[in-house]
């Protein structure tokens, strides 16, 4: 099953590593890996997605919250979240086809944010099953490289990660 | 006053009471070194980093205190790495400092450089690279925090050797702030109700103890609740003198090598009550038949332990000694019903006293060759009641977890997770420069030995009068039993064709060596060599194809035992 995890972490020196190790070290799967720093630049936020079944995500959860950097570790199975992921998809636009996506962006509230005369390149935000859509939509089109940032989450209500 | 980085982290030793460190000089340490000079630390050369940080775990095993090793650059720390997985896999504190090039060259491929902090990250509880000489005391301080809280473990120090020259302001902080590292402690009161309840209405219990109990110095705590249940105790090879090994409720070692009682117990036992173990492969063997009409309590203080392996009924985080201090309050309250323990588990007691008798721990002896088991029980017969037992890896220690009764706590030194061939005779060496007074027997085969066989020349060096038994079979005998059991005998590189003159080896380093080669001269080398104040290689030429019997082989169940060889 996919889990979404985010982690808290000090942001220090090699904290990516001991993340990335550990998953890596004790075979467990990462689907995606997103990191950047929060309000506070002492600590970043990193937005795992992973999968296995509830024995796996137990020890990933406490093998997380083990390494000394680890401050919280928020599994979002079974809240309320949202989702949200970027990409940026470069694809060919000729004559025919400029149109058709110009209109695909339109329905998924996309942008083209650089054109060329043979090429637009999409930016568009939303869950992955949205950018996997779009992705789908601009394939017969030729896409000529892609790139995804793995979702981010934050859970949804009023509740910060401290809870107040 | 402004200090230089090498001498606060002296002083930082210092703060944390440390009087002995263990390790080996070289370019990117020779501040820390200069500074050594006329320092109230007492610092032992081995004669290979690898065994500096063995004997820091030997020494940390044998007082409870943080071990301490040193170590330059490059070559010098990544020998120090089996030593740290060694300590890592035991949970075993120490705080390993490894030289660093200056931070202008890291990454530069400079001279003696590597990545420690990359190669150690899998195998620390937590490493560090200092940048700022204003961190290095926090640092120190947090390092040895770390350390020895929680789940102990190694902790590594990577030190530029600019921030060892660097100075900065020095006062050792008083406290730990580390937001994200916050062990529990203390067991949940509600969560130790329920287990007692549970402990109260067995019919079938079983304590099965781990290093947990060692760790956290619970021995006493143990005993009590072992005798107010009137339960049998198994422990795990790590678990060892936690508890007297000759007492009766004891069931001696569980798992592969273990006794048949012990795993018959488990196999049929209605409660287990696991105490700070975490159920290694070696322990469960085939996890589907493993206590399989047993409800699992199971205390640790690693979350990360519960669940990983087997399925856990009540699960209890914390201190292992709280928690059994919290359990022997509770069942104070139960006078009425502890009191008929004897009485209501007797039928209990009759079955393992029938498993005991039908297969006890034995041997078959000889009157020509020498047993390897009957040097280790001459050997307990001989030597004093604390002394501190230290092995290798192989054979010689599974005879030693089988043969060797121990009594006190923290009389039992061996690699238990890693499995390190070597540890043994460095980890005497850290031990006796911890209880120049006691005995310290390092118990080895002749090729675990050679490892680390130049400690001899740190032995008498410091005079550390610590006395070597090499049981003697010109095998690497645990690996020759597999093929011979497993790959039809075909002795592949099993064989340690050269004859290895032992006694000439130890007076070349100015140590003495004695010899049996019958068994009517076993006791008599014993006795001269714990005579002699120095320390002694005893070498024990012991039958050469002896098993280590029973033996659930890898992946069968405990209920699967081999019990001798065909």
């Amino acid at each position: 099953m996919r889990h979404t995890i985010s982690v808290l972490v000090e942001n220090e020196f090699g904290v990516l590593t001991r993340v990335a190790g550990l998953f890596s070290g004790r075979g467990f799967n990462i689907e995606s890996l997103s990191v950047a720093p929060t309000l506070d630049a002492t600590i970043s936020r990193m937005t795992i997605v992973t999968s296995g079944d509830d024995r796996i995500l137990e020890q990933i959860n406490k093998q997380l919250n083990k390494l000394i950097d680890t401050i919280k570790v928020i599994d979002f199975t079974g809240e309320d979240f949202i989702e949200r992921e970027m990409a940026l998809i470069k694809v060919s636009a000729e004559e025919a086809t400029r149109a058709e996506i110009l209109r695909i962006c339109d329905i998924f509230r996309g942008k083209v944010v650089d054109v060329t005369p043979k090429c637009y390149t999409v930016e568009v935000t939303g869950s992955p099953v949205k950018v996997n859509a779009i992705i789908d939509l601009l394939r017969p089109m030729g896409i000529k490289e892609l790139v995804r940032s793995g979702p981010v989450v934050l859970g949804r209500g009023p509740k910060g990660w401290k809870g107040n | 006053m402004k200090l230089t980085g090498s001498k606060i982290l002296l002083e930082s030793l210092i703060q944390e009471g440390v009087d002995t460190i263990f390790g080996y000089p070289g370019g990117t340490v020779i501040n820390i070194y200069d500074d050594l000079m006329g320092s109230s630390i007492k610092h032992v050369l081995t004669r290979h980093e690898q065994a500096a940080v063995h004997a820091a775990d030997g020494y940390a095993r044998a007082t409870g205190k943080v071990g301490v090793a040193i170590a330059t650059s490059g070559p010098g720390a990544t020998n120090t790495i089996t030593g740290i997985a060694t300590a890592y896999m035991d949970s075993i504190p120490l705080v390993v400092i490894t030289g660093q090039v200056p931070t202008a060259l890291i990454g530069n491929d400079a001279f003696q450089e590597a990545d420690l902090i990359g190669i150690t990250r899998p195998i620390t509880k937590h490493n560090y690279l200092v940048k700022d000489v204003n961190d290095l005391a926090r640092i120190i301080k947090q390092a040895f925090y770390i350390a020895r809280t929680g789940r102990p473990g190694p902790v590594v120090v990577d030190l530029p050797k600019d921030v060892q020259i660097a100075t900065a302001k020095f006062a050792y902080p008083d406290t730990v702030e580390l937001r994200g590292y916050k062990p529990t402690f203390s067991g949940n009161v509600r969560m130790v109700e329920k287990a007692v309840k549970m402990m109260l209405s067995a019919k079938k219990p079983v304590l099965y103890v781990g290093g947990g109990a060692t760790l956290t110095d619970a021995h006493g705590e143990l005993l009590e609740l072992a005798e107010t249940l009137q339960a049998p105790v198994t422990t795990t090879l790590m678990g060892m003198a936690s508890f007297p090994t000759r007492h009766p409720l004891s069931l001696g070692m569980l798992g592969m090598h273990g006794t048949y009682y012990a795993n018959m117990a488990v196999t049929n036992s209605d409660l287990l009550i696991a105490l700070g173990a975490r159920f290694d492969d070696r322990v469960t063997g085939k996890i589907s038949t493993f206590a399989p009409h047993a409800k699992i309590i199971h205390v640790d203080v690693d979350p990360t332990s519960i669940k990983k392996n087997v399925r856990v009924d009540l699960p209890i985080v914390g201190d292992l000694r709280d928690v059994l201090q919290k359990m022997n309050k509770k069942l104070a309250e139960h006078k009425d019903e502890t009191a008929l323990a004897k009485e209501t588990l007797k039928s209990w007691h009759e079955e393992i006293a029938a498993w005991r008798s039908e297969q006890p721990m034995k041997y078959r002896s000889s009157k020509t060759e020498i047993k390897p088991q009957f040097v280790i029980e001459k050997l307990r017969e001989l030597s004093d009641d604390d002394a501190i037992i230290t092995t290798e890896v192989g054979q010689h220690q599974m005879w030693t977890a089988q043969f060797f009764d121990f009594t006190q706590p923290r009389t039992f030194l061996t690699s238990g997770g890693l499995g390190t061939m070597g540890y043994g005779l460095p980890a005497a060496l850290g031990a006796q420069a911890a209880f120049p007074e006691r005995q310290v027997i390092d118990i080895s085969g002749d090729g675990s030995f050679q490892m680390n066989s130049q400690e001899l020349a740190t032995l008498v060096q410091y005079r550390l009068p610590v006395k070597i038994v090499i049981l003697n079979n010109n095998f690497l005998g645990m690996v020759r039993q597999w093929q011979q059991l497993f790959f039809d005998k075909r002795y592949s590189e099993t064989c340690m064709e050269l004859p290895i003159d032992f006694i000439k080896l130890a007076e070349a380093y100015g140590a003495n060596g004695l010899r049996a080669s019958k068994p009517e001269e076993v006791e008599e080398v014993i006795k001269q060599a714990l005579a002699i104040p120095g320390p002694v290689i005893m070498e024990f030429k012991v039958s050469r194809e002896e098993n280590v019997m029973p033996m659930v082989p890898a992946g069968a169940g405990l209920n699967e035992m081999v019990l001798r060889t065909a």
